[in-house]
């Protein structure tokens, strides 16, 4: 089992807490605007990163609220905690800080260029 | 102590050659989906000068760790139709692979522990029914007398409340799946090549035209990908991204028993699965991590939860000593269900996302995802199942019948 800091509670076992998935999806500023590829890609489309990972995971059985972690995705080791609404420390750069969220095409062959939706 | 006696192997299984300079395609991932790819893009296309790329030893990832369950108990009409086809491939796969790979009928039992697990599945039931699937719905008395060392008391967290049972599910020894598919390959003319890791994809625009290994570069025509937990690393290097996730799925075996359990039970509210395998293990399934990870080892808690469902549920186990543990690395969808066709990438196709169930789905995922390398176009069967339905919303959403929550 893996031993988290809660940015509020302190170190706690895993079982105490629930993942939230890849962290810093921002909901799309124009939602209206948007293309059925762009909703997919804001729906379905998360990184699945082999390496340092952003993601979010929430206190449930603590303080119960939402933080974010750097850990990575293969040694499971953790890198940062931090609140929400902050960003990860800038010299760990996991793959999923908005920077490098890159642009993607969703179907076959006649996919167009898009922008994306994510990671603001 | 051993059940069931173990089928002799054939004298020799298959060549281990050197990468060619050019093949007309190239699949990526040795492991039963790839090893089923080349089989029928070999016995039902001709092709035949083709390659399977493999990173570590044949059949040594998933298809080497998995719980051997086989069924087909689906709720949608599409799921239905692929898994039931492949079940039907199972059944005729040994006499046609000249292989006894131990493909027994022994039923699954899924059962249910609340009410709403009680309404779902006599809804699957039904919906089974419709589709042409064996399914039936037992009381727990039935379940007792299917399985005798099953508890059905009262008393307990989560009682039985009934099951849906699929006759004809059953398991598999894996293992053997895995060597059968790969001798009638090495036969028609298939090159398996392990230790052989993909580190790049070349193209020309946006058509792929050759894959970079640490075994040199290889040119083709076509490439298959069928890396199951490592689809999203391999679709990176080829310049798109999948709607899939990553996690740890992990399982584990008892020493030797005498034979105990007749049949497979599944329980997704409780979250385990137990067979007993040929020799004589009991096998266990849990859940997967509910993290992100490709560490290929799993949290120490799920296999508790787990072991304690065991006992709960068959208090006989109760004394039963671990053997091992494993985890693999499963790619999970948001619908539980896979991605079997065309890339972003022309020419590159994917077959990825079956989640916690790849192995039932072996023999029809190398159906129509040969089908779709062959001819460029989806088979009827894998249609439904492109990436195109996150687009369009056509979402097959079997988390309630995947078994496994993911």
């Amino acid at each position: 089992m893996l031993l988290f800091s809660c940015p509020n509670c302190g170190p706690r076992n895993e079982g105490e807490f629930h993942y939230g998935g890849q962290a810093h999806v921002a909901y799309p500023t124009h939602p209206g605007d948007l293309s059925d590829r762009e909703w997919a890609e804001y729906l379905f489309f998360r990184e699945n990163t082999k390496g340092l990972f952003a993601e979010r995971w929430v206190h449930s059985t603590g303080c119960r609220k939402w933080f974010n972690m750097v850990r990575d995705t293969v040694s499971y080791d953790i890198h940062a905690v931090y609140r929400m609404g902050e960003q990860p420390p800038t010299d760990l750069d996991p793959a999923t800080t908005p920077a490098n969220a890159p642009a993607q095409p969703l179907a076959p062959a006649q996919a167009s260029n898009t922008s994306t939706s994510e990671g603001v | 102590m051993s059940t069931e006696q173990l089928p002799e192997h054939p004298e020799f299984l298959w060549r281990n050659p050197d990468p060619k300079k050019s093949y007309d395609a190239v699949i990526v991932g040795g492991g039963g989906h790839g090893l089923a790819t080349a089989y029928f893009l070999a016995k039902n296309h001709g092709m035949t000068n083709i390659a399977i790329l493999e990173k570590g030893w044949l059949a040594g990832g998933n298809m080497a760790r998995n719980t051997t369950i086989i069924r087909s108990n689906y709720l949608w009409d599409e799921s239905a139709a692929i898994y039931e086809h492949s079940l039907k491939l199972w059944e005729i796969l040994p006499e046609e692979l000249d292989y006894d790979f131990l493909f027994s009928q022994r039923g699954v039992m899924n059962l249910a522990h609340t009410l709403g697990d009680v309404r779902e599945s006599m809804r699957r039931v039904g919906a089974n029914q419709l589709n042409g699937v064996d399914a039936e719905w037992l009381d727990p008395k039935q379940v007792k007398e299917l399985c005798p060392i099953l508890n059905i008391n009262d008393n307990i967290r989560y009682p039985v409340m009934g099951a849906t049972y699929q006759p004809r599910a059953g398991i598999a020894k894996h293992d053997h799946v895995a060597w059968a598919f790969a001798r009638k390959c090495d036969e028609l003319g298939v090159d398996i090549i392990q230790n052989c890791e993909v580190t790049g994809f070349i193209k020309d625009g946006n058509r792929v035209t050759g894959v970079k290994t640490s075994r040199g570069t290889i040119n083709t025509e076509k490439v298959g990908l069928c890396a199951a937990g490592h689809s999203s690393v391999l679709a990176e290097m080829a310049g798109f991204r999948l709607p899939i996730q990553s996690h740890p799925l992990q399982a584990l075996v008892s020493e030797l028993h005498e034979p105990v359990h007749p049949t497979v039970v599944m329980s997704n509210h409780v979250h385990v699965y137990v067979s007993q395998a040929h020799k004589g293990e009991l096998v266990m399934g849990a859940g997967v991590d509910s993290y992100n990870g490709y560490g290929q080892r799993g949290s120490f808690h799920v296999i508790e939860e787990q072991m304690a469902a065991a006992v709960e549920l068959f208090p006989i186990f109760a004394r039963a000593h671990v053997l091992r543990t494993w985890g693999g690395i499963v790619d999970t969808t948001m619908d539980a269900s896979p991605i079997v066709g065309l890339s972003p990438v022309e020419n590159m196709y994917v077959n990825c996302g079956w989640g916690t169930g790849g192995f039932k789905g072996t023999p029809a995922a190398g159906l129509t995802f040969a089908h779709t390398i062959a001819t460029g176009a989806p088979h009827t069967l894998n249609k439904p199942f492109s990436m195109e339905r996150f687009e369009t919303g056509a979402l097959i959403d079997e988390h309630g019948a995947a078994a496994v929550a993911h």
